[in-house]
């Protein structure tokens, strides 16, 4: 008699951010944590902006991949595109990781559920008031500490920004990059290079030191906190990303999140990033409308943020996640996938794998 | 002397601090010391059997008391 066996239904799902690289999107880590959902047994659809984008050959993790049109291509194109990977592939949710296509998911969500695809994400509302553009204004109208800034719409501004922030100061690309310049002359110039990459205007804030700690959280969209994982960061690259890290049991931290998620009622997974100052001051530095790079480690630790969020998309409850291994630790390794050119080619010619 | 109490100690003497993440090694002497902290010894206690098994003055021993101390409480691992 054959011994019963306990299966997992079969659940398609598309996610985003495949680019594994030293500046990494979530999406492997996503995928990762999604295949040790307790509830589906998940079939995985890549979805990539560029034909080297790491996670594409991570066939292990990644069933099949799909190209999307860039982000400034608009939603038509998008909608376009996931039409006929829907035609294709029975994709019931959708993940998308990276700042700068959640506009268009965003406008998409009743397109994208007419089509039989659900998300979990945050309003534009949201996703605008955290921009960084609105940080300053965000956290004065929610009491949270985040540092002084002003907005820098030419390198004219300068000397008053720094007379009001003092010296050094951060200026910010507006979706990406950062400088701290300790000075006029190397803050034009990083003005000039951080302008001509990103747009302006650009953001100066105030220099804050400390010990760097970020939290991924998952909020339930009715101010509710389903789940919070702070994470120290141990080592850091040079573009600031943490290449190793360690989960940490501080109760100002969880209390951090838990006001966030009830100020904003956020909806779907975000990261905080923030300072602990020597004075052991909680300042947030940005706030991220998605998962973080690092999610895995929130399902290493016993709270599977991107496996709930699957649950909420579908509407299935999910009860709020207490406790989880405090110490547990990450440390991100760099490895040479092999392909075979052809794999590659039919990426690039034909936009899928 | 008494160690937070959420501080995470080990035979080995490692030590963790799970509110800041941050390890420390402690050579074993200081290990001996803090896990006879932890077993609840007095201070008085424990200077007395490190007097009775180590040839040292008590003015020496008295001064790297207080060495581990201020360095333990530098490393806000002190309640």
């Amino acid at each position: 008699m054959p011994l019963a066996t306990t299966s997992r239904p079969r659940l398609t799902v598309a996610v985003t951010g495949l680019n594994a690289t030293d500046s990494p999107g979530p999406g492997v880590a996503v995928i990762r944590a999604l295949r040790e959902s307790p509830d589906f047994d998940v079939r995985v659809i890549g979805l990539s902006y560029e034909a080297l984008e790491p996670g594409i050959y991570l066939r292990e993790l990644v069933d099949k991949t799909y190209q999307l049109p860039y982000p400034t291509a608009g939603t038509a194109a998008l909608l376009d595109r996931l039409r006929y990977i829907r035609e294709q592939e029975e994709v019931a949710v959708l993940i998308p990781n990276f700042d700068a296509e959640l506009f268009n998911f965003i406008r998409l969500e009743a397109e994208l559920r007419a089509l039989g695809i659900a998300t979990f994400l945050p309003t534009l509302a949201q996703l605008d008031a955290r921009d960084k553009l609105n940080l300053a204004a965000f956290g004065a109208a929610h009491g949270l500490r985040v540092p002084a800034s002003c907005l820098l719409h030419d390198a004219a501004g300068l000397p008053a920004a720094a007379e009001t922030l003092g010296w050094p100061l951060v200026l910010k690309g507006r979706y990406y990059d950062a400088a701290v310049v300790p000075a006029l002359a190397p803050a034009g110039q990083a003005f000039l290079r951080l302008a001509g990459q990103w747009g302006t205007p650009l953001i100066a804030q105030r220099f804050v030191t400390g010990q760097e700690i970020n939290i991924a959280g998952l909020g339930d969209g009715r101010g509710g906190l389903l789940s919070a994982v702070p994470m120290r960061k141990l080592t850091i690259t040079d573009k600031g990303k943490a290449w190793a890290g360690i989960t940490l049991e501080d109760e100002a931290l969880l209390t951090l999140a838990r006001r966030f998620a009830e100020a904003t009622r956020w909806r779907g997974g975000f990261e905080l990033e923030l300072l602990r100052t020597a004075d052991d001051e909680l300042v947030i530095l940005e706030i991220n409308p998605r998962f973080p790079a690092w999610v895995y480690l929130t399902a290493a630790a016993g709270q599977n943020q991107p496996a709930a969020l699957l649950r909420l998309a579908l509407g299935l409850p999910v009860p709020v996640m207490t406790g989880y291994a405090v110490g547990k630790m990450f440390v991100r390794y760099a490895w040479d996938l092999i392909t075979d050119h052809t794999a590659f080619q039919q990426m690039a010619a034909r936009g899928e794998l | 002397m008494k160690l937070k109490p959420n501080i995470a100690t080990s035979e080995a003497g490692f030590l963790f601090n799970p509110a800041t993440g941050d390890s420390f090694a402690a050579n074993p002497l200081a290990a001996d010391i803090l896990g006879r902290v932890r077993a609840g010894q007095d201070a008085a206690a424990i200077k007395a059997g490190i007097l009775a098994r180590y040839d040292v003055a008590p003015g020496q021993l008295e001064k790297d008391w207080d060495e581990l101390l201020a360095q333990l409480r530098a490393f806000h691992l002190l309640a």
